[in-house]
This record gives C-alpha cells, sequence and structure tokens, in this order.
C-alpha cells in the first residue's frame, strides 16, 4: 500500500464515520418515531433528512457557555477525549480485506485500553462542571463503566483463545467457516450488555438518566461542547456495532456482496438493535446495575472462559 | 338515635355539656364548636379514645369572620379554625369549630396528635398569620417567605391592581433569591456527621423528573437519601382567595384548574357542596352524565399518570401510546363539551348542554377499543421485569401510616384497604353503579401502580354502564338558582322575569350556611368546603386537595432510599402541583 492510498484509506473513514454518526441522529429519530407512532423529524429535506444539518448549525450557533464556577480547562477537555478515543478505536477496525487504517497485531487490546480511556471524558466533565447533578453523573458513569470494562475485556478471550491471536483481521480469517457467534454466544451476549454499558445508552444511560439527574454529566455543556458528547455517544453505538459485526458476526464475510456492504449491513442491524433497545427498556437503578454485573455477568463470563479454554484444550488433544 | 348524636353524648359525658355548642348544618356533618383550650384533649380524645376513631385528619382550614354579613348567633369571633375529622369505621365526619379573638390570634397545635397537621397549620398560619403554639415548624407554605401579609384575611387585596405595579429592583432581586437559599440548620439537619459529609441536592423547581414546578430539597449521603424538604407553593394562584370575589357561578372555570389533569371531577366537588347549600336535586340524567364524564377524566388522569410513571423509570414509549389514547377520550371529551382539559362544564343544578347527537357512538367505540390497549400496556410496563425491580418493595408505606398521613385515594387501596368513596359515601348516583374497589397488599410503588391500572378497568366499566343506561330527562334541574336559570316563563310572569334577570346579571344568590362535598378524585378525596353568608359570592371557600398530604408524606417514605428510588415515588404517587397549591 502506498502513502497516499493509506491518507486516503484515513480520510475516507474518517469521513464516512462522522458523517454515520451525524446521520445517526436522523436515524435514531425517525426509527424512535417509528416505533412510537408518531411522525419524528419529516419537513427539513425529503424525509427530514437535513434535520442533521438544521441540528448542527443550531449547535454552532448556541452560544459557547463556559460556567464561571467550571474548572475552565478540562471542561473544554472532557468532549474532546469522548471523541478522540472513538475515533482511535477505529483505527483497528477491518472493514473489508485492505481497508483498515492500522491493523495491529494488539487490536483487541488496543480497543480495550481506547475505551476505558473514554471513561476519562465523563469523570472529568462530571467533575469539572462544578455542578452535583455532573458530580452524580460522573460518579455513576466512572463505576459502571470501570465495572463493565471488566466483563467485555473477558467476553472477548474467548474469541481470543480460539483464533490464537488479537488482531482483528486474524479473527475475522477465522470466522470462513463459522462464525463466533455460533462458537461463543456467552462471549456475545455479555459482550453487547457491556458495550450498551460502556455507551451508555438506555436501558444503561445512567449517568445521565434525564428523569433524575436532568442531564448528568452533561448537564453544564452547551453548544458544540455538547454536540461533541452527542457525537460521541453515537460514534460510541457505531464502534460496538462494529466490534461485534466483526468479532462475532464475520466482519466483511458474507457471499454475493462486497465485502465492505457486508460489513456495513451487519453493522447497521446492531445500530438498529440499539435504537430498540432505548424505545423499549426502562431503566434499572444504579445498584441493581452494579449487581447485576458483578454478580451475574461475571461468574457468567469466567465460566464461559473456562470452558471455552477446556474444549479447545480437548479438540487439539 | 343517629350516629352522630351517639358521639356527641360520649364527648359531652367526657368534657362536660357546656364545652361544646352545637351548629346546624345542610350537609349533616356533624359540627361543634369549643373553646381553644379543649381543642387538644378533645381531637385526642377523638382519635385514641373513643370507639370507632376519627382517626383521619382531613382537613384544617381558617376562616376570617370580620367580614360576615350573617352571624346567625354562631360563636364565631374573629377568626375560625375548622377542623374536619374522618371515621372510617364510622363512615362519618366531624367538625370542629374554634372561634378565635384578636388581630393575630394563637391556639395550642395538633401536631403531636396527626403527623400530617403539620402542614395545614402551616398554611394557616401563612394565609391568615395564626399562629399554633407547639408547631415544630410554622413557617410559610406556600407564599414566598418574603410575602408580606397574610392573603386570606379580608383586609389583603385579592387583585393584583389593588396592589399597584410590580417592580424587581437589583436589591429586592438579590433579597428573594438569598431568600430561596437552603439553609439545613433551620431544618434541624447536620451538613456533616462524623462519618459522612452530605450533600445537599436541589431537586426542582425546574426538572424534568417532579412534573411541574415543585422543589424538593435531598439530603444525600452519597445517593442514599436521608432526609428531604418538599417546597411547594410555586404554583399557588390563590383559587380559595378567588372564590371569595367571583360569584358562584363564575367560580365554576377556576376549579377546572385545580386538578388540571381532573377536568370537569374538579366541576363536581364544587357543585355536590353548592348544591347542598342551595338546596337543588338534579335529575337522574344530570348525575349520569356526570359521572360519565368524570370516569372518562379518571381515565385520562390515569392515563397520563401512566405514562409519566413509565418514563420517570425511563421507558420512553409508552407515554407516546398512552396520550394517544388520551386524546381518543378528549375527542369525546370535545364532542360533548367543546373543551378538553378544562371544559368548565358542569353547572349549578345540571350541566351546560345536553348531551349531542352521536355521543353513544363514540362513546361505544372507545368502550370497545379501550380494554385491548389497556392488556397491551399492562404487559409492556407492568409485567416488564426492569419496571418491577425499580418499583417492587419502594416506597413502602402501611395502612396505619397511610391514615396517620391523610392519604386517600389509590395510594390507600394500595395497602390493602378497599376505601372508595363512590362505594362508602355514593355521591351523584354513584350507588346505581356496579363496579368494584381494586386494592393491592403491599403498599409500595408497584401496587399503587396496579391499583391504577385496575381502576382504569372500572372506570372504564361504569362509562360502559352509562352509555347503556342514559336516563332521558332534563340536563338541568328546575330549580330558581340553576345557572343560567330557566327562562321558560318568564315571558308570562314578572317576578320570574326579575329572579332571572338577576339571576343572569349578578349571579344566583345561595342561602346562608355552610357544606363540604366529598369525591374520590382521580387522586384521592378531594372536597369542596364552602361558607356562604347570603351573598352572590362564597365567603369561603376552601379546598381540599389529595394531592397536599400525599407530597407532605413524601419524605417520610422515602428516607433510606435512592435518589433514582425518589422518582419511582414521586411517580406512583402521582401528584398534581396545582391540586397541591390551589
Amino acid at each position: 500500500m502506498t502513502v497516499m492510498q493509506h491518507i486516503w484509506i484515513v480520510l475516507g473513514v474518517l469521513f464516512v464515520l462522522l458523517n454515520i454518526a451525524a446521520g445517526l441522529i436522523w436515524v435514531e429519530r425517525r426509527m424512535l418515531a417509528l416505533w412510537q407512532d408518531r411522525l419524528g423529524p419529516n419537513r427539513a429535506g425529503p424525509f427530514g433528512i437535513l434535520i442533521v444539518l438544521a441540528d448542527t448549525l443550531k449547535l454552532f450557533f448556541k452560544e459557547d457557555w463556559i460556567p464561571p464556577f467550571a474548572d475552565k480547562w478540562i471542561f473544554i477537555t472532557a468532549p474532546a477525549i469522548v471523541v478522540g478515543t472513538v475515533l482511535l478505536s477505529f483505527v483497528i477496525i477491518p472493514f473489508a480485506p485492505n481497508i483498515v487504517v492500522a491493523d495491529l497485531n494488539i487490536g483487541l487490546l488496543f480497543f480495550l485500553a481506547m475505551s476505558s480511556l473514554a471513561v476519562y471524558s465523563i469523570v472529568l466533565g462530571g467533575w469539572a462542571s462544578n455542578n452535583k447533578y455532573a458530580l452524580l453523573g460522573g460518579m455513576r458513569g466512572a463505576s459502571q463503566m470501570i465495572a463493565y470494562e471488566v466483563f467485555m475485556g473477558l467476553s472477548l478471550m474467548g474469541v481470543v483463545m480460539l483464533t490464537g491471536s488479537f488482531k482483528l483481521s486474524d479473527i475475522v480469517a477465522a470466522q470462513k467457516d463459522m462464525w463466533f457467534c455460533i462458537k461463543q454466544p456467552v462471549g456475545l451476549v455479555v459482550f453487547f450488555i457491556a458495550g450498551i454499558a460502556e455507551t451508555h445508552r438506555l436501558p444503561f444511560d445512567i449517568p445521565e438518566s434525564e428523569s433524575e439527574l436532568v442531564a448528568g454529566y452533561h448537564s453544564e455543556y452547551s453548544g458544540m461542547k455538547f454536540g461533541m458528547f452527542f457525537i460521541g455517544e453515537y460514534l460510541g453505538i457505531t464502534l460496538i456495532s462494529a466490534m461485534t459485526t466483526t468479532i462475532f458476526f464475520g466482519g466483511w464475510l458474507g457471499p454475493f456482496l462486497p465485502p465492505w456492504l457486508w460489513f456495513f449491513i451487519k453493522t447497521f442491524a446492531f445500530i438498529m438493535f440499539f435504537i430498540l433497545l432505548r424505545a423499549s427498556l426502562p431503566r434499572p437503578r444504579y445498584d441493581q446495575l452494579m449487581e447485576y454485573g458483578w454478580k451475574l455477568l461475571l461468574p457468567l463470563v469466567l465460566l464461559n472462559l473456562l470452558i471455552t479454554g477446556a474444549i479447545a484444550l480437548w479438540i487439539r488433544g | 338515635m343517629p350516629a352522630s348524636d351517639l358521639i356527641l353524648q360520649d364527648l359531652q359525658q367526657c368534657f362536660g355539656v357546656e364545652t361544646f355548642q352545637l351548629q346546624n348544618t345542610v350537609d349533616d356533618i356533624l359540627t361543634l364548636w369549643l373553646s381553644k383550650n379543649k381543642v387538644v384533649p378533645v381531637i385526642d380524645n377523638l382519635k385514641s379514645s373513643v370507639s370507632q376513631p376519627f382517626n383521619l385528619l382531613y382537613d384544617i382550614c381558617g376562616i376570617d369572620e370580620r367580614d360576615k354579613a350573617k352571624k346567625n348567633g354562631l360563636p364565631s369571633k374573629d377568626f375560625t379554625i375548622v377542623y374536619h375529622l374522618f371515621s372510617f369505621e364510622r363512615n362519618a365526619f366531624i367538625r370542629l369549630k374554634v372561634g378565635l379573638e384578636g388581630e393575630y390570634p394563637s391556639l395550642p397545635s395538633i401536631c403531636s396528635i396527626f403527623k400530617n397537621a403539620n402542614w395545614y397549620e402551616r398554611e394557616v398560619f401563612d394565609m391568615f398569620g395564626i399562629r399554633f403554639e407547639g408547631h415544630p415548624h410554622l413557617q410559610r407554605i406556600l407564599m414566598p417567605l418574603s410575602w408580606k401579609g397574610y392573603p386570606l384575611r379580608k383586609e389583603h387585596p385579592a387583585r393584583a391592581t389593588e396592589i399597584g405595579p410590580f417592580k424587581l429592583y437589583d436589591e429586592l432581586q438579590d433579597r428573594e433569591q438569598d431568600a430561596l437559599e437552603f439553609k439545613p440548620e433551620e431544618w434541624g439537619m447536620q451538613r456533616e456527621t462524623d462519618d459522612a459529609d452530605f450533600m445537599f441536592l436541589n431537586i426542582g423547581p425546574q426538572h424534568p423528573g417532579t412534573h411541574g414546578v415543585l422543589r424538593i430539597v435531598l439530603q444525600l449521603d452519597g445517593e442514599d437519601i436521608v432526609d428531604a424538604v418538599p417546597e411547594i407553593g410555586f404554583h399557588h394562584r390563590g383559587a380559595e382567595k378567588m372564590g371569595e370575589r367571583q360569584s358562584w357561578h363564575t367560580y365554576i372555570p377556576y376549579t377546572d384548574r385545580v386538578d388540571y389533569l381532573g377536568g370537569v371531577m374538579n366541576n363536581l366537588a364544587y357543585l355536590l357542596a353548592v348544591e347542598k347549600l342551595a338546596g337543588i336535586e338534579v335529575p337522574d340524567r344530570v348525575k349520569v352524565i356526570r359521572v360519565m364524564l368524570c370516569e372518562l377524566f379518571r381515565i385520562n388522569s390515569h392515563l397520563v399518570w401512566f405514562g409519566t410513571f413509565a418514563q420517570d423509570l425511563g421507558q420512553l414509549s409508552p407515554v407516546f401510546y398512552m396520550f394517544t389514547d388520551r386524546e381518543k377520550v378528549f375527542d369525546i371529551i370535545e364532542a360533548v363539551c367543546g373543551g378538553r382539559m378544562h371544559p368548565n362544564w358542569f353547572r349549578i343544578g345540571g350541566v351546560a348542554q345536553d348531551l349531542p347527537n352521536g355521543w353513544d357512538g363514540l362513546v361505544r367505540d372507545f368502550v370497545n377499543y379501550f380494554p385491548k390497549k389497556l392488556v397491551e400496556y399492562t404487559n409492556m410496563v407492568l409485567r416488564n421485569s426492569l419496571f418491577k425491580a425499580r418499583t417492587k418493595g419502594i416506597g413502602i408505606y402501611t395502612l396505619e401510616e397511610a391514615i396517620e398521613w391523610g392519604v386517600t385515594g389509590p395510594g390507600l387501596r394500595a395497602c390493602g384497604f378497599d376505601w372508595d368513596f363512590r362505594k362508602k359515601r355514593p355521591y351523584s348516583g354513584y350507588d346505581m353503579f356496579d363496579f368494584d374497589i381494586p386494592v393491592a397488599q403491599n403498599g409500595d410503588c408497584f401496587d399503587r401502580a396496579v391499583v391504577r391500572v385496575e381502576e382504569m378497568r372500572q372506570s372504564l366499566r361504569i362509562v360502559e354502564q352509562c352509555l347503556n343506561n342514559m336516563p332521558e330527562g332534563s340536563y338541568k334541574a328546575d330549580h330558581p338558582l340553576t345557572t343560567p336559570p330557566l327562562k321558560k316563563h318568564t315571558m308570562q310572569d314578572i317576578e320570574t322575569l326579575i329572579t332571572h334577570f338577576l339571576s343572569v346579571s349578578w349571579g344566583p344568590v345561595i342561602p346562608p350556611g355552610e357544606a363540604m362535598s366529598c369525591i374520590e378524585a382521580t387522586k384521592g378525596a378531594n372536597s369542596y368546603y364552602l361558607t356562604s353568608d347570603g351573598n352572590t359570592s362564597p365567603y369561603r371557600s376552601r379546598i381540599r386537595t389529595p394531592s397536599f398530604p400525599h407530597m407532605q408524606m413524601v419524605p417520610y417514605i422515602s428516607k433510606g432510599y435512592t435518589v433514582a428510588d425518589l422518582l419511582s415515588i414521586l411517580g406512583s404517587v402521582d401528584y398534581v402541583l396545582a391540586d397541591i397549591d390551589r
């Protein structure tokens, strides 16, 4: 691959991702409306798709307000962290054969590291706002994400055992005959649940839980800084969906259609699932979520690891 | 011997005959005057010593008697404090009145006897400047702390134009802001203990979870609620004061807005009291029309509660489905009344118009449509395991606690007590209908939800019976005091013409006396306690609303739970801010 090609891939991925994240605003609102017997945004442009543009413009023209009581620099940095870390995570995802920014041999670990870093944006944002709601949201976010980080990492280890590699292109290649969602169903379920908690989407939107904490950790944010959190959330959804596709559903693999389209279709299906979850489930309480994680998911995922390891050893003889 | 005489005999035996002076009222509630030093022992006796005790403190209100036109030989002096107690076992109210003399008199507090006396006494203090000795925290409750004067005293102006223009100077704004600051010490709260620094979290007045302008200050240890102080009054519009200068007829639209989800049900509570005073007996058709609309509004109110309750717990979709169905009910209400949330449609002695052609088709469609939907919603919300995890075992109170705090309505029935004023003290012809009283046993958030959902089914049954058995006849009583007055004889008879003219221009003149109604409103027992001194407007109109005592109980039932649970509790209590503040 030439340098120019590489640059084009980077720019292309960035362009597509940002557009998907923005487009998801529209998709989510339309889909929620569909499921809730409403119309949703349907005025600006065909099917209301220009609402994305209108929303972005609105955010740009909002007063860029930094509360006088906030810790200015941390307050500004926090929203950038979430977007930065999530975008960096996409570096390792193989969208199709040869369309990958950097096929690292520690791909999975890199992904886990980046998603761990994303917690800083919530904690710092909540802390720097110097607002009690934000602080409570930040606190909840920290403990929730740290807890679910553990299961997320462990749930992927089964796949790593079966593949023998952390490299995502190897993982995709290993699924030529059978997707890992069949070999690792428990891993899939735990990974996806942890993914929802990581992206703090309903039902696990406890750090922001609107009806309790107003807007949680980003209560004080407005304008484009709020927009960054917003985009970060949609990028997060896309990331978890893309990772689920890559690790458990064969990535770009599939008959007839070009690989990138397969990847896109599968990822989109999971994004839809995220939105459907939001439309249907209530939110558990903070301590219930933690209990659920430590008392149910952790033993489950450890058991999964044990059984996978045993079977892998048995097959190899 | 009627039951009310028995309790009088008991009391006279205990405290002596001369302690009590009997007053006859048109609502047949035993009304006794006593002196202020007897208040505490008599109420204590009624609550704990007599057989079949009066264990519910229903209401406390004050009356400024200084402008009253006719006192009719009653011992009322400058002010009167009126206590309403209720006995479930006797199914009877008792009204105790204390006459007070002087510009700013005082009397002993009964907070030590009834827990819910606290807010009622604060309200009387706030409105009249009457002090209750021994009250733990006698402070303004509805008006701002910085308010000058006591609004329900007759010398306090009722209209903004009598006060002069309001200007918010910078200094005044600062002062008002400072007055809003919460000082934990005033409430006997500590800022820290040896092992914890408490956080004081201000929920409201603007907060997505409070459903209106309510402020609750939480004392938090981490996320656990140590104590809570609700601050109400942001929605106070002086509905009681307005009653004193509106005519008996023109006050009806104001009642619509008290429990704004209850619509015409508020009209009914008010009109039942007016009709008792005026001695109007309404025709059966009026009764059934009123019942039908009230039950439609009950369904509506419960639908709003159901949707927003689910939303408070993070379930985003149900509220949309339920508001869509609520719209269907509004279609019926709009066809019948012309209005939607505040139709202002009941009149003294009847309703505004007869039912329109085709109303039965609309109602029948809804009766056929709604039960299926209700099953769907029950499956969607009540059977959801996350919903159960958030509501079961949260915000529990026992039956004794519920009565002690003055809880009525679904909140009482969720403790396993099948008390429904529609069944036990039927009004407006509810005795003609066949329906059940849903109850649940645990008294937690989930049970309160279950009771309300089942109530919607029962309301639908009542609506269906109204539909099938709507009596023929007039939609208005044939009585000179009905509004608008009947016109049919005015062209033959000069006396009728004069009465009609006066009734239309002044409004009806209701005979002197006092009466209290009591209905099972959407949220609990709602009453209007009206005093007439024979004028074109009420001398005093007291509104007893269910949400007021329910909100008073919130700190008690939320201690020890978390912030997230507070939202479940607030949702399950189902209050309306206008219903608390009036």
